[in-house]
């Protein structure tokens, strides 16, 4: 099939940006959506033009490096994947395709469609995580019983990986999906309820600090996440983060 | 330089106790004046990096990713071995460990490997304190399941992403670290080069992959956790981003290389649909529990699928060759890994492929999906006739066991695998051989460490599953945190080491040299078009079936195909901006060396072992006729590369192995 690229070039984080068209030919509806940018890049690279710079690692939808937000959604088209498991087959021939970066005021474009997410990086020092050292002497590992039903859950939560999908779909560019995914993993186990109290609200502070706007409830985040993170965990955030309040 | 393993005295259940008692501790206060620096961010570096930043070190940590839980251990799908004995199934230290010798094909290190098999408690005990989401039963306790290779359930799983709960555990007490500032986190950067200062490893050069600033960093010691090789073929299950650049400074810095040939070819992944393919996708091993694997016998059929005049679904049972099943009654589709790969390869190559390229085999779940609904049915007391019935019932279990990865194979392939049996083809996964270390984890350059896939101490010649993840942790969590500060507790009056000094200048040129000759080329063809030409000829002739011939030819083509890179690559774009080309092309120059060494180091092994099969070593009689022949009479070694310039004039050190508590026998799978 032959398709018109609508896709955002900018030099760097300095630099003003735009939309550039690009027409690409005889592309196969088995190749993945990064792979066709692979191939206008090589015919970019045998043209002396500069190959568009995008983000991108495992290929198979765990890493969370890869972005772009196609045709005005978070990982394209198909639901319940990242833009590295999307194929070309849910494209069809002529198609006009507008490739844009993540777009927040938290994360600022490095170069084209490559955005800085350091932002998600300090949220989590701020404090996700439990403060055990490595000994090898914490207790058995089935010491701490816990029921299937609550490992579950929190095995669901645990499951973001933190690709950002979630902000670039919000109108307020919110990231409390995110940041409800890592404190309800641990709110979930009783191994994270020591420190709950410091976590929610240094990570919830850390987050407003960096410029991420408030939830208003729309719910874009959930559809668009590829691992379909559950809005539920917003709401035992915000339960999490009222307790913590009033225990001060 | 001789090869001192430095293994401890004593029986092997005392060794490493022995050893912790003995080494010289730092104390704490003297800690806060040593820096370590950590390369790479996966299960080992991730892990160590925090391990020292809370024992008291200054710890920098480097990623070439944008944060450091994208590391490549992000993916590993299955699970963690660790000898806990749970299940009662008579699992043991001495167990995991002979399990882990044997499957190896008797090329491992017997020390180390006790030792990982020693701590590998330790390391569920401790991801369960971080808060890591083990797959529980309905008691609230562990879960396990069971793997290729082994007789016990020894393997713990967090659903299909272990190798993610276990990354971001680790990646979680990094965060504490560098939020208290022990850990300076340097993401989006890449090492170029280790820096020796006085014969010791005292730092290393990175470019900032951002802004193409070139930095100089000092420390007491390096470690580096910067994963396998396996892109030197262009196609494998890696992600894009890995590479040996790393290991590879190191080993021109004097660091010997050890067993470069010995690879991984995991039999289940998604074949290869055209020229366009960037990275191969993984099945699961779990999925041989229930599918049987199978190729037409007849090569009119053979053509009829190919050309979609036939369904798979048609052929009569009495048209299929179950060639597992048939060549191995004992373990049939549960043959391991190497085996089940080369005997996919044996039949593709005999024109039984069933794709258009001639390259898949059936990965068959027909018949499971009747057996699970006929029990479901009987468990129901429903019509167990009804063949709608129980094909509906069947479907349903295999989706609870296997949804995840049928719907990976859908969105890839298009196909619907409940329907038709997914097409399958062995693809390059993990290298077992690294840079070579001692039982300190330490290489041949006094102060620079080497852990994880990146070295290759514990799993032989073939690894087994859900061995990655426990090696990775094992070594960052509780093998090094020992071991260097035995090291650094001679460091302690050295005071800050300078990067002003000759030492790091010159190789700060270098690598400035290398970034300007690449950038200023002014060649014709993009970096791909060589990556893909050494994995072509990798793939062919250095792949799942070497023979003499074909490794002389690989390794003059790599040499050749060496020099047409140097002169044709073209890259776009400046050095001091971000600039994936450029990074990509430093990435290939080093495969480009690694690959001849590799097959240098293939053609030296005439033996068959684990992944290393050569076609000159089969049994020629007896019911293992046409079966890997292992040498250990002339063969019983390690071997330990020592870079001399040329790939060709690397020099050939053997550390041989003792083994003084397995007995070596011939692996049988019939």
């Amino acid at each position: 099939m032959n398709l018109t690229l609508k896709i955002w070039r900018q030099k760097s984080a300095d630099h003003k940006g735009q939309l550039v068209d690009y027409i690409i030919e005889e592309v196969s509806p088995d190749m993945s959506f990064l792979e066709m940018l692979d191939v206008l890049n090589d015919q970019l690279i045998s043209k002396d033009e500069e190959p568009i710079a995008f983000d991108h690692d495992c290929r198979e939808g765990i890493c969370g490096m890869c972005s772009l937000y196609i045709n005005g959604e978070a990982h394209g088209p198909d639901r319940g994947i990242t833009t590295c498991q999307l194929h070309m087959r849910k494209f069809k021939d002529g198609d006009t395709i507008y490739i844009e970066p993540f777009r927040a005021k938290a994360f600022p474009i490095i170069k084209d469609l490559i955005v800085d997410r350091s932002a998600f990086e300090r949220i989590q020092h701020a404090g996700g995580f439990i403060s055990v050292n490595t000994s090898g002497n914490t207790q058995d590992a089935n010491a701490i019983p816990i029921s299937k039903d609550a490992a579950d859950e929190a095995m669901d939560a645990a499951t973001c990986i933190g690709c950002g999908a979630c902000v670039a779909s919000c109108k307020n560019s919110s990231a409390m999906l995110f940041v409800g995914a890592k404190v309800s993993q641990y709110a979930l186990l009783p191994q994270g309820q020591i420190e709950a109290t410091d976590r929610v609200l240094n990570m919830v502070k850390q987050m407003d600090e960096e410029g991420f706007g408030n939830c208003t409830n729309t719910g874009a985040c959930e559809v668009e996440c590829p691992k379909g993170i559950s809005l539920e965990n917003i709401a035992r955030m915000n339960s999490e983060y009222l307790k913590a309040s009033l225990k001060g | 330089m001789a090869l001192n393993s430095k293994i401890p005295s004593g029986p092997i259940e005392d060794k490493w106790t022995n050893y912790k008692n003995k080494i010289d501790l730092v104390n704490p206060a003297n800690k806060r004046n040593i820096d370590v620096i950590v390369v790479g961010t996966g299960l080992a570096g991730g892990s160590a990096a925090a391990t020292l930043a809370e024992l008291g070190y200054n710890v920098k940590a480097f990623c070439f990713q944008d944060s450091p839980r994208r590391a490549h251990s992000i993916a590993a799908q299955g699970g963690i071995n660790a000898a806990k004995n749970y299940q009662g199934d008579g699992d043991s230290v001495y167990r995991l460990f002979y399990d882990t010798v044997k499957g190896g094909d008797y090329r491992s290190r017997e020390a180390n490997v006790y030792r990982l098999a020693e701590v590998s408690s330790n390391i569920i005990d401790q991801c369960v304190a971080q808060g890591v989401p083990f797959a529980r039963d309905y008691g609230g306790l562990l879960d396990n399941r069971s793997f290729g290779g082994v007789l016990v359930s020894r393997t713990f799983y967090a659903k299909g992403q272990t190798g993610q709960q276990l990354l971001l555990g680790a990646y979680s007490a990094m965060n504490r670290q560098i939020g208290r500032g022990k850990i300076k986190m340097y993401n989006r950067h890449e090492m170029l080069d280790v820096v020796i200062v006085d014969g010791k490893a005292r730092g290393i050069i990175t470019r900032n992959l951002v802004n193409g600033k070139i930095e100089r960093h000092s420390a007491h010691a390096v470690v580096l956790g910067t994963g396998g090789y396996g892109n030197v073929f262009f196609l494998s299950t890696n992600a894009m981003g890995s590479n040996v650049t790393a290991a590879w400074k190191a080993h021109k810095r004097g660091a010997y290389f050890a067993n470069p040939c010995y690879t991984q070819i995991h039999p289940t992944c998604i074949p290869v649909s055209g020229e366009h393919q960037s990275k191969l996708t993984l099945m699961s091993e779990s999925l041989r529990n229930d599918g049987r694997i199978w190729v037409p016998k007849k090569k009119e059929d053979v053509e009829a699928i190919r050309n979609g005049s036939l369904k798979p679904t048609d052929l009569a049972e009495d048209d299929r060759d179950y060639y597992l099943e048939r060549r191995y009654p004992a373990f049939g589709n549960l043959v391991p890994r190497d085996v089940a790969s080369r005997a996919a390869k044996e039949r593709c190559d005999a024109g039984f492929g069933v794709n258009a390229t001639g390259e898949a085999v059936y990965l068959d779940f027909a018949d499971a999906i009747i057996r699970y609904g006929k029990e479901q049915a009987h468990v129901k007391g429903l019509d167990e006739d009804n063949p709608t019935l129980i094909k509906k019932l069947g479907k349903e279990v295999v989706k609870a066991k296997y949804g995840n990865l049928f719907q990976m194979y859908e969105k890839i392939v298009d196909q619907n695998p409940y329907e038709t049996p997914m097409m399958i083809y062995p693809a390059v996964h993990y290298t077992m051989g690294g840079v070579w270390v001692d039982y300190d984890l330490m290489t041949t350059v006094p102060g620079l460490y080497c852990i994880g896939e990146a070295n290759f101490s514990d799993h032989g010649a073939n690894r087994l599953g859900a061995s990655a993840l426990m090696q990775g942790l094992a070594d960052g969590y509780f093998v090094l945190p020992y071991t260097i500060g035995n090291y650094l507790s001679n460091d302690i009056r050295t005071g800050p080491i300078s990067t002003d000094t000759p030492e790091f200048e010159a190789a700060e040129k270098g690598v400035r040299e290398t970034i300007d000759k690449l950038i200023n080329n002014k060649g014709t063809h993009s970096v791909d078009y060589y990556h893909k030409k050494l994995g072509k000829i990798m793939w062919n002739k250095v792949g799942m079936s070497r023979n003499a011939k074909g490794l002389k030819e690989a390794i003059s083509e790599i040499k050749a195909l060496r020099v047409e890179f140097w002169e044709g690559v073209k890259i776009p774009g400046t050095a001091n901006e971000y600039n994936e080309e450029l990074a990509k092309a430093g990435r290939v120059a080093d495969f480009l060396e690694l690959g001849e060494l590799f097959a240098k180091d293939a053609l030296d092994r005439n033996e068959s072992c684990g992944g290393h099969y050569r076609e000159e070593s089969v049994e020629e009689s007896g019911d293992q006729k046409g079966e890997a022949k292992r040498d250990d009479e002339n063969f019983k070694f390690v071997s330990a590369w020592e870079y001399k310039g040329e790939p060709s004039d690397a020099v050939l050190h053997k550390e041989h192995l003792i083994f003084e508590n397995i007995e070596l026998k011939q692996r049988s799978y019939k």
